[in-house]
């Protein structure tokens, strides 16, 4: 099965401000997206998410580099991959004065959607996005969670193969948030392949098949969750919650060769301090700690909440 | 290709109408304002307010046509609603055209209301209605094309009405509607000749009279350019945006 999308040394300067020297957005990425993934692209503040997006849909030139999406070339045939997309963009951007029907359906005469189909289609959408209530309400007057639904609705409008979502997530409160990622492991069960940008690593682990971590415009690993945890190197370690003869808690980590061999330095400890031992659990290394061992980062400058729409 | 671009031209100009145009306070406007310009003038100079009805043709034109059509692509721009349409399947000049459209058929619209009313109050006439209606859409284009260009070339809204109305103002005093070109200084008459509006109102009054000559042939001509040159204007500008 080829790749769907496919990139080689892309790369986007932007000019620097007055004097600055140029913004390296993105430098020189390489990797491909397979048939019916969804491929996290995950990476903090300003590390080129959305730039490499934007180069991907044609919404901007690459300074150098080149991607073949769906087989088609970017640089020549972009008209063949814009029919073939759905785009949502890190800001929702569908038309204020337009009914959220009229939005749907806007978008599939921009796509040649047939007339005969789209009524049907666009109530459809409506139903499965649970805003069939709200289909004759403009979209300037729903709530943020509902315009990220209804965006990634107008995207899904022509049954496109490979969806574009750019931190889909953000800025929504929980619900909502959990309802959007349900819907896109929908889609992943019909066979669309997702390109998906977070900065939420939960949502990344929950969501992807494969994530390629990126920061400062360059991408520093790339495998499936499980392969990314295997980078860390093998420290076992137990978890103990000992209690005291006041009922005090503490929850200490130790570490050894072996799980065996830590979990008898946490059991020679208890008996030491005349503690008891009421948990032994073995962690097991999260997403987030990948990112910090490969990055260098600490975890936090994900977590940083943007307030986005 | 084609088909997608043509496709894609109609839906935009359609969904401009909707979504902008054909909301009340444009409409009143985009007809209240040439009549209430020409009364004006009319009040403090009677004599043939016939003689006044291809300047406010053009003028109901100009500004039809125009005022949504300045501020329509950059507002788009700044909601980021512009993307959607960079996104969809259809090329930059296609996309254009779809706004020319909306400004156009908006504008016409308009004007056909207004020359409805001046053709019951002073009777049909000799008009050359092939002529007119020539005329009339050639004028669209080249108005339609010029608020594009504006449009694409502003960042802010506020600077888009701005700039809209440095270029339109001069032109109604310079534009042959008020004054006679003939009776211009030189200066004035040169810088005339370089704005569309003069044109328009040549070529309509030309169509409302029943009496062409050769210049109305250059009238049009030179129309039909401003129309194609601002557009391809508007066309390149919008390209560099996708830098
Ligand atoms: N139009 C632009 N002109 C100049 N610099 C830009 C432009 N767009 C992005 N940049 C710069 O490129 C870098 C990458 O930005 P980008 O928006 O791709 O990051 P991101 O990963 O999407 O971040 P976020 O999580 O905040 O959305 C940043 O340093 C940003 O300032
Ligand atoms: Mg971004």
């Amino acid at each position: 099965m080829p790749d769907v999308i496919q990139v080689a040394q892309l790369t986007k300067h932007y000019p620097g401000a007055r004097g600055a020297p140029p913004v390296r957005a993105v430098d020189g990425i390489e990797f491909a997206v397979r048939k019916g993934e969804v491929f996290g692209f995950l990476g903090p503040n300003g590390a080129g998410k959305t730039t490499t997006v934007r180069m991907l849909t044609g919404l901007t030139r690459p300074t150098a580099g080149s991607a073949r999406i769906l087989g088609f070339d970017l640089a020549t045939e972009v008209t063949q991959i814009k029919k073939r997309i759905g785009v949502v963009p890190e800001t929702s951007n569908l038309y204020d004065e337009l009914s959220a029907f009229d939005n749907l359906v806007f978008s599939m005469q921009l796509y040649g959607v047939p007339r005969r189909e789209r009524r049907a289609r666009a109530e459809e959408l409506l139903a499965r996005f649970r805003l069939s209530e709200k289909r004759d309400v403009p979209f300037a007057q729903l709530s943020r969670g509902m315009k990220r639904a209804l965006t990634v609705a107008a995207a899904l409008a022509h049954r496109p193969p490979l969806l574009f979502l750019d931190e889909p997530t953000t800025g929504l409160d929980v619900m909502s948030a959990r309802s959007l990622r349900g819907m896109i492991a929908d889609l992943r069960r019909e066979g669309v392949t997702v390109f998906l940008t977070t900065h939420y690593l939960e949502e990344a682990e929950r969501l992807c098949d494969r994530i390629a971590l990126i920061v400062q415009g360059r991408i520093v690993a790339l495998d499936t969750v499980d392969g990314l945890k295997a980078r860390l190197p093998a420290r076992p370690a137990v978890e103990a919650t000992l209690a005291d003869g006041n009922g005090r808690i503490a929850m200490l980590r130790f570490e050894g060769r072996s799980v065996e061999e830590a979990t008898q330095a946490a059991l020679a400890q208890a008996a030491a301090e005349g503690r008891q031992v009421v948990a032994l659990n073995t962690p097991r290394p999260t997403l987030e700690d990948v990112f910090v061992y490969l990055t260098g980062l600490s975890a936090e400058v994900m977590l940083a909440e943007k307030g986005k729409t | 290709m084609w088909r997608d671009d043509l496709r894609g031209m109609f839906y935009i100009a359609l969904k401009d109408l909707r979504a902008y145009y054909l909301k009340p306070p444009n409409i009143s406007w985009g007809i209240l304002f040439p009549f209430a310009f020409v009364l004006a003038f009319a009040i403090r100079n009677p004599g043939e307010l016939r003689d006044l009805v291809p300047g406010l043709l053009a003028l109901t034109l100009l500004f039809g046509t125009s005022s949504m059509e300045a501020i329509v692509i950059v507002f788009e721009r700044r909601t980021g609603a512009l993307e959607r349409l960079l996104l969809a399947p259809l090329r930059l000049s296609a996309l254009l055209a779809g706004k020319l459209l909306g400004g156009m058929a908006f504008g016409l619209t308009v004007t056909a209301a207004v020359l409805a009313i001046a053709l019951a109050a002073f009777g049909v006439g000799s008009v050359n209605w092939p002529l007119l209606i020539l005329a009339l859409l050639l004028s669209a284009a080249a108005f339609s094309a010029l608020g594009a260009f504006v449009s694409v070339a502003v960042r802010e809204v506020f600077e888009a009405q701005t700039l809209a109305n440095f270029i339109r103002f001069p032109m109604m005093f310079l534009g042959g509607i008020f004054v006679p070109l003939g009776s211009m200084s030189p200066a004035l008459r040169v810088v005339a000749c370089l704005l569309p509006l003069t044109y328009a109102v040549e070529a309509l009054r030309a169509a409302m009279d029943g009496r062409v000559t050769s210049a109305t042939a250059l009238d049009l001509a030179v129309l039909a350019a401003f129309a194609v040159v601002l557009f391809g204007a508007a066309v390149r500008t919008l390209a560099r945006h996708i830098e």
